[in-house]
C-alpha cells in the first residue's frame, strides 16, 4: 500500500500497464509536457517516448476515431478527453462506431479501447466544463462506464478497463484528483466491474452514489448517524454492467433508497436505479425512492449558483431523513 | 506498364461486382431485399484496382456504397448475399445487412453508414501498423460528400502530422444523394485539400483503371517508405439511384447516358483485347464465371436460415467465455 493522491494512483496505472504490455499506448491532448492538466499523466513521455504516450490535435473526433482503428488492429489503447463534456464532440464516433462496432460485425471485434478523462464541478469550470455526462453512456449498449470515486477504485477500474477486450469510458473526477487515500502497490490490482462496493454499511436507509457524491454521501451519513439514522452507502462503481443485486438487496434490507448524483436528475442514471428498485423490491419499499440530481439549468460559473444548482450534504441528510419519515 | 494477371484479376473483381450489384436490384425489386442498399454500378474500377495492390494484412474502411470494397477485398459473395437478407449465413450473422459489412480476416474494417464515419478508423488502422512496424497500408475509401465532413480533415490532419502509411481514397461520383459537388463543396477539385495537410493530392479519371492504378502505386509507395500520407480523387458516376427506389428528379437521363459511354468495365476490357492479353471469349468466359458465382450466392443466401431472435443480445460486449 501507499498513500497517494487520485491523480497519483490513475498516472501510475497507466505507467504501470504500459510496463507490463507494448500494446498499450496513451494519446491525447497536452499528455506530453504538461503530463495533462491534473498530472494524470505526468513524466509517461519521459519513460515510454513519444512513440506510446504523445499529443494528439484538438480532434476529439479524430482521435477517438482512431482510437477505434488501433484497438481493432492489434493496439490496446488508452484516449484522454481533457474534459468528458468534450466527448460530444466526439459523439458520432463513441456512439455510432465504438459502441456498435462488435455488434454490427456479427461480433467479429474487439476493441480493447479506453477513453478516460475528468469531469464535474468544483473548479469554477462553468457550463461546458463541469458538466457529468456518464449516463448518456449508460443509455446507449456497447460501452461499459465506470465512475471511480477514489484513488483506489481509480487504480483498480482502470487497470481492469485496460485489460478488458471492450470499449470502456471512465469518468473521472476533478475535485477528487487531489484526494489521497491508501492504493494498492500490486501490479495486478484489480476491480472486477458490475460489483458495487458498500462504502459504509446501514440498516435504515439505502444512498447509492458515484463519484464526488460518495464523499458527500458519507458526510451526511455521518450527520445522518448522530440523528440515529443507519445509511448503507453503496457507489455501483460501474453504470455498464450494473451491479443490479447489491443495490436490491440493500433495499430489501433497509426499505429506502435515495440515489444522488452530479449528473442531471432528470433522467439521469439515478432514475434508472429508482425505477429498477421499485419494479424488483417493491413490497420492500417504506418509501418512494428519492432522487436527487443537478437541476435542469446548465452548470453556471458563480461558485453560489453552482452550489444552488447541484446537491449539497444537507440535501442529502434531508432526503434521507424525508424517506425514513424523521 | 501492369502485368497480364493482375489486369486479369481486376476485370473479373469487375465484373463480379457489377453482376452482385444487378442481382441485388433484382432481389430488392421483387421484394427478397429490404433496407438502404447503395449500389456501386459504374464506380467498379475504383475498388478493383486499389484492392488488387492490397494483401489481406493491408487494412481498408468503406461506405454505406461498400458491396465493391468488400467483394474487391475478397469477400465471399455468398455471405455477402446473405448479410444483404439479413440471414444467419452473412458476414455479421444479419446484424449489418448492405451498410456495415465487415470482414477482419481479410483487413476490411467495415463499411460505415455514417458519411465520415471510417475515415478516422482507417487513420487509427494506420497508426497501429506505424507503431506496430509493419509494412503494409490503410486505405479509406469515402465519397464526395464525406470530404465535407470534420472527420475528413481531422483524419487527414492527423495523417499529416505522425505521417502514417495510409492512403485516401475519395470516390467523386458527383452527388452526395441529390445536391451536385459545386452545390456543397467550395472547391472543383477535392483533391487540392490535401495541400492543407501537406500531402500530395492527385485527381485521376476514376473510370480509367491505368489512372487509378499509377496514382495509388505511387501513393502506396510513399506510405511503405515511410513518407506518409496521399489524397487521390477519383472521378466517377453511379449509374443507379443514391438507393433503390431513387426517384433521380436532380439529374438527367442524358447525363446518365453520357456517363453510361465511359463504362470502366467495357473500357477496361477493350484495352486487354488490344494489348492481346486476353480474347473476347476470356472476358466472356469471366462475365459467365461471374454471373454463376453471383447466382449461386443469391441460392446460398435465399436457402439460408435467418438469426435465431433468442440471440439478439449476443456479441454487444465481448465475453471471455464467448471465445469460439
Amino acid at each position: 500500500m501507499s498513500v497517494k493522491t487520485y491523480a497519483k494512483a490513475v498516472r501510475d496505472t497507466i505507467a504501470a500497464e504500459m510496463r507490463r504490455d507494448d500494446r498499450v499506448f496513451l494519446m491525447g491532448e497536452d499528455v506530453e509536457e504538461i503530463g495533462s492538466i491534473f498530472g494524470c499523466t505526468a513524466d509517461l513521455t519521459k519513460e515510454f517516448g513519444r512513440e506510446r504516450a504523445f499529443n494528439t490535435p484538438i480532434s476529439e473526433a479524430g482521435f477517438v476515431g482512431a482510437g477505434l482503428g488501433a484497438a481493432c488492429t492489434g493496439m490496446r489503447p488508452i484516449v484522454e478527453l481533457l474534459y468528458m463534456d468534450f466527448s460530444f464532440v466526439a459523439m458520432d464516433q463513441l456512439l455510432n462506431q465504438v459502441a456498435k462496432t462488435r455488434y454490427v460485425f456479427g461480433g467479429k471485434a474487439k476493441i480493447p479501447l479506453v477513453i478516460r478523462g475528468q469531469q464535474g464541478i468544483g473548479r469554477g469550470n462553468a457550463a461546458t466544463h463541469s458538466q457529468s455526462v456518464e449516463t448518456i453512456f449508460m443509455h446507449f449498449p456497447g460501452l461499459k462506464v465506470a465512475c471511480p470515486s477514489t484513488g483506489r477504485d481509480a487504480a483498480g477500474l482502470l487497470r481492469t478497463a485496460i485489460r478488458d477486450d471492450n470499449p470502456v469510458m471512465i469518468f473521472e473526477h476533478k475535485a477528487l484528483y487531489p484526494t489521497k487515500c491508501d492504493v494498492p502497490d500490486d501490479p495486478e490490482f484489480m476491480l472486477p466491474f458490475g460489483k458495487a462496493d458498500i462504502k459504509r454499511p446501514g440498516t435504515d436507509v439505502t444512498i447509492v452514489a458515484n463519484l464526488l457524491y460518495v464523499k458527500r454521501s458519507l458526510e451526511a451519513a455521518e450527520e445522518l448517524a448522530k440523528m440515529g439514522i443507519s445509511a448503507e452507502v453503496i457507489d455501483p462503481m460501474t453504470l455498464v454492467p450494473l451491479d443490479r443485486e447489491t443495490i436490491v438487496e440493500s433495499v430489501k434490507k433497509t426499505g429506502r433508497l435515495v440515489v444522488v448524483h452530479e449528473a442531471h436528475r432528470t433522467a439521469g442514471w439515478g432514475a434508472e436505479v429508482a425505477s429498477m428498485v421499485t419494479e424488483e423490491a417493491f413490497r420492500y419499499l417504506d418509501a418512494p425512492p428519492l432522487r436527487l440530481g443537478t437541476k435542469a439549468c446548465p452548470l453556471p460559473f458563480n461558485v453560489d449558483l453552482e452550489n444552488a444548482a447541484t446537491p449539497q450534504v444537507s440535501d442529502i441528510v434531508e432526503a434521507a431523513r424525508k424517506v425514513c419519515y424523521r | 506498364m501492369m502485368e497480364r494477371e493482375r489486369a486479369g484479376l481486376i476485370y473479373q473483381t469487375m465484373v463480379k461486382i457489377r453482376a452482385f450489384e444487378m442481382k441485388a436490384v433484382n432481389l430488392f425489386e421483387t421484394n427478397k431485399l429490404r433496407g438502404s442498399v447503395h449500389l456501386y454500378v459504374g464506380e467498379e474500377a475504383i475498388a478493383a484496382t486499389v484492392c488488387s495492390r492490397l494483401s489481406d494484412e493491408d487494412y481498408i474502411t468503406s461506405t454505406h456504397r461498400g458491396h465493391g470494397h468488400c467483394i474487391a477485398k475478397g469477400a465471399r459473395l455468398d455471405r455477402c448475399m446473405a448479410e444483404l437478407m439479413g440471414k444467419e449465413t452473412g458476414y455479421c450473422r444479419g446484424r449489418s445487412g448492405s451498410m456495415h459489412i465487415a470482414e477482419f480476416s481479410k483487413g476490411n474494417l467495415g463499411a460505415n453508414a455514417i458519411v465520415g464515419g471510417g475515415i478516422p478508423i482507417a487513420t487509427g488502422a494506420a497508426l497501429s501498423l506505424k507503431m506496430q512496424h509493419k509494412k503494409h497500408v490503410a486505405v479509406s475509401f469515402f465519397g464526395d460528400g464525406a470530404s465535407n465532413e470534420g472527420t475528413f480533415h481531422e483524419s487527414l490532419n492527423l495523417a499529416g502530422v505522425w505521417k502514417l502509411p495510409i492512403i485516401y481514397v475519395c470516390e467523386n461520383n458527383g452527388y452526395g444523394i441529390s445536391v451536385p459537388l459545386w452545390e456543397s463543396t467550395a472547391v472543383d477539385r477535392i483533391s487540392v485539400r490535401a495541400a492543407a495537410y501537406n500531402m500530395p493530392g492527385e485527381t485521376v479519371d476514376g473510370n480509367d483503371v491505368e489512372a487509378i492504378d499509377e496514382a495509388f502505386s505511387k501513393a502506396q509507395e510513399r506510405a511503405l517508405a515511410g513518407e506518409g500520407a496521399s489524397l487521390i480523387e477519383c472521378i466517377t458516376y453511379r449509374w443507379l439511384g443514391h438507393w433503390t427506389g431513387d426517384p433521380q428528379t436532380y439529374r438527367t437521363r442524358e447525363e446518365i447516358e453520357e456517363w453510361k459511354k465511359k463504362d470502366p468495365i467495357v473500357r477496361w476490357g477493350n484495352k486487354l483485347i488490344e494489348r492481346g492479353w486476353y480474347t473476347r471469349e476470356d472476358l466472356d468466359a469471366m462475365q459467365a464465371a461471374a454471373d454463376e458465382e453471383v447466382q449461386q450466392a443469391s441460392e446460398f443466401a435465399l436457402n439460408s436460415p435467418n438469426p435465431d431472435p433468442a440471440q439478439v443480445l449476443d456479441d454487444v460486449f465481448y465475453e471471455e467465455a464467448a471465445e469460439e
